[in-house]
């Protein structure tokens, strides 16, 4: 007869995810190409940010673009239209999140061998891409105005989890009831080490200081 | 979907378990899942239930679902709260600066196997 036993496990149901991205991240490493996951809700202005940033980036860095967001057969070809850079859709089959395992497919599809440079434009969602990590080499998120600026007191997490935040949509301040101290000093609160930029992809406002932010980091990422 | 998305982790960990310990059938799973998780209790069973029917090791396992409460600790007044009842505003000093001890986690506890 079989016998029924215990066995203890005790282990974060992420675990295997966090061994994957790790792993996934020593990997970039080693090909020298630094993967961006750009979180934000949807409509934020992902795709227009990520199309002003990489036309300023574009002459210093090979980019490609990996699209995961609902409409991203759109998103994909709109980059690829507007800035000439390699893209792909990532079919997350109904997932509301990227995982590492799925990022890694991702690369294998768009071919890292010719990028120094991979954007992915995670999911539109707050929430459950923060949860798990892709294994990309940072993490940057978008707020835009009209969300409002109690978002940081209401998803800390993905605030937390973000080296870069960008407050988008300025050029709508007026029109909105933002208050932009209070916003940036609850980041600051959830986040010490946050680099918040304030822009506008629209109108182009501040995509310098972007640019700028991107430089040193690919200068220290390189020489750790 | 985010529900979806942990079970298939939490599946795929206990299927390799399964496998290194040559076990016959995973009978039980006991997982502890956080208030402020993010994880839909109906949700995360709804997706389960539907998920190991494609396992190897855990068509008929059945589900221990547990709920952890969270709690929030206070860095001005040293108390801790509970998170759910008062969010993020310490209730004993009205503080902000607190943060999370537990509930964001989810964890697999145990498994019972033959
Ligand atoms: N006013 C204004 N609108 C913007 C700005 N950036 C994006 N948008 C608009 O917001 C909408 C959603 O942008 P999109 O880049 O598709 O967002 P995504 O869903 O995060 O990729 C589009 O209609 C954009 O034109 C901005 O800086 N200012
Ligand atoms: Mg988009
Ligand atoms: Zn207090």
């Amino acid at each position: 007869m079989k016998e029924i036993k215990t066995i203890v496990v005790n282990r974060s149901a992420y675990a295997d995810n966090d061994e994957e991205a790790n792993l996934l991240r020593e990997y970039l490493k080693d090909h020298g190409t630094f993967l961006v996951n750009l979180m934000s809700s949807p409509g934020a202005g992902k795709t227009t940010t990520l199309t002003a940033l990489i036309n300023l980036l574009k002459k210093d860095y090979r980019i490609g673009v990996m699209e995961a967001d609902i409409d991203s057969d759109v998103d994909a070809l709109s980059i690829s239209k507007n800035t000439g850079v390699k893209s792909i859709q990532i079919h997350t089959s109904g997932m509301c999140h990227l995982d590492a395992g799925m990022t890694k497919s991702g690369l294998d599809s768009i071919d890292i061998s010719d990028l120094d440079l991979v954007f992915l434009e995670n999911v539109g969602n707050l929430v459950c891409p923060a949860e798990f990590d892709t294994g990309a080499s940072m993490d940057m998120m978008i707020l835009s105005i009209p969300e409002g600026d109690d978002k940081p007191l209401k998803y800390p997490l993905v605030f937390e989890k973000c080296d870069l935040v960008l407050i988008n949509k300025i050029d709508a301040i007026d029109y909105f009831d933002f208050d932009m101290e209070k916003c940036k000093k609850t980041i600051l609160m959830r986040n010490p080490n946050a680099t918040i930029i304030e822009i506008s992809a629209k109108t182009g406002k501040n995509i310098n200081q972007v640019v700028n932010y991107f430089h040193k980091k690919l200068n220290s990422w390189r020489a750790d | 979907m985010h529900e979806l998305g942990i079970v298939m982790h939490v599946i795929k960990q206990i299927e390799e378990l399964a496998k290194e310990k040559q076990v016959h059938e995973v009978k039980e799973l006991t997982l502890e899942i956080g208030e402020v998780s993010g994880v839909v209790k109906e949700y995360f069973v709804d997706a389960f239930n539907w998920a190991i029917k494609r396992t190897e090791h855990m068509q008929n396992c059945k589900l221990n679902y547990i709920t952890i409460q969270a709690i929030t600790y206070c860095e001005d007044c040293k108390q801790t709260y509970e998170t759910v009842k008062y969010g993020k505003e310490c209730p004993h000093c009205h503080s902000k600066k607190t943060y999370l001890v537990t509930g964001r986690d989810v964890y697999i506890k145990d498994v019972k196997v033959d």
